[in-house]
């Protein structure tokens, strides 16, 4: 008796897994090439409502409305610009993690190479005032004596 | 010399400034590239009548408000009084959009905090919500006569903003 509850749970557990395998879906090429091109996507968004995550790290529900939309509009045969342009138009530029090159932006893209400008102009100032400061003119004789005195130590005589 | 040296200590005041003026912005508050555009257009069920859909265009020649709000949102619960006050008054026109909610859920909100609005209509999925760049509930948006968005509140109304924004804003607007 028993042995024979063993097996029909065996097959029933057999069954079962066979079920669960017919029930994923095999992705075919075109759909892992429009899940790649989603998450890729949806890594460039910023999400709004949590901002240092983008649409793809984020569960909010806002982050999974917008990835449902990028596959909306990826299977409605848009690109990749015309799906960026669709969120720029809602949430502006703030959604991208790489803002454009505008006339607002320029300071930003700019920025850092100017202040690496403004840091070299300055050392190399310096480096010439230094160089400036070692080409003193040449001690005069009286100044040599002085010197000699300093370095043999004999310090009371100078001061006096 | 000492006049060099005062460079860096400016340099330092003027980085100290913008970091000063940046305590006192809200990073949340990004703004909406919707200002100054025609309404994103919608045609929703009302929420009391779901047989019968509003959509902007039928608002057209009048100035009127639109509030994002749902029962599970927090921060409408705080701004809702004013709103309710402002129902009252019957200065502006203002359109509940019921984001993301259970419609017999949002129904049960109003009546037991009030119901300010002319009219609530439900977007169930969230998708007018993207439409009109709403991602922090409360929102509430001032559309002029012709159909424009002219201003938009991300979060909720307070005394301030009513005072000195919205009510001045939709004065102007319903003179013009």
């Amino acid at each position: 008796m028993k042995p024979r509850v063993f097996a029909l749970l065996v097959a029933a557990f057999a069954i079962s897994s066979l079920q669960a395998l017919a029930a994923d879906a095999v992705p075919t090429d075109k759909d892992s090439v429009a899940s790649s091109r989603a998450v890729k996507l949806s890594e460039k968004l910023r999400c709004l409502v949590c901002q240092n995550q983008t649409i793809a790290d984020s569960n909010a529900e806002l982050a999974q409305d917008l990835r449902r939309q990028i596959h909306e509009q990826i299977a409605a045969g848009k690109t990749d610009d015309e799906i960026v342009d669709y969120m720029v138009a809602r949430y502006g530029d703030f959604v991208l993690y790489q803002p454009p090159v505008k006339s607002t932006t320029v300071l930003l893209w700019a920025g850092p190479g100017l202040l690496l400008l403004v840091g070299f102009v300055g050392l190399a100032r310096i480096v010439r005032a230094r160089r400036a400061e070692s080409d003193a003119p040449p001690l005069t004789a009286e100044e040599h004596e002085r010197a000699a005195r300093l370095l043999d130590g004999d310090r009371a005589k100078d001061a006096s | 010399m000492s006049k060099k040296l005062l460079i860096p200590l400016a340099l330092f005041v003027v980085l100290c400034g913008f970091l000063l003026v940046g305590l006192w912005r809200d990073p949340r508050e990004v703004p909406s590239p919707l200002i100054g555009k025609p309404a994103p257009p919608f045609k929703l069920a009302q929420l009391h009548e779901p047989s019968k859909t509003l959509g902007p265009s039928d608002l057209k020649g009048q100035v009127w408000l639109l509030n994002v709000w749902a029962s599970w949102c927090v921060s409408c619960r705080e701004e809702h009084p004013l709103l309710v006050e402002l129902g009252k008054a019957k200065v502006v026109p203002i359109v509940g959009l019921n984001y993301k909610d259970e419609p017999a859920a949002g129904m049960k909100w109003l009546t037991q905090n009030g119901d300010p609005y002319n009219l609530s209509v439900v977007d169930r999925d969230g998708r007018v919500g993207i439409d009109w760049g709403v991602y922090g509930v409360p929102e509430t948006f001032v559309i002029d006569k012709a159909g424009a968005i002219r201003y938009k509140q991300i979060g909720p109304i307070t005394v301030e903003a009513l005072q000195t924004k919205i009510l001045p804003l939709v004065r102007e607007l319903q003179k013009s």
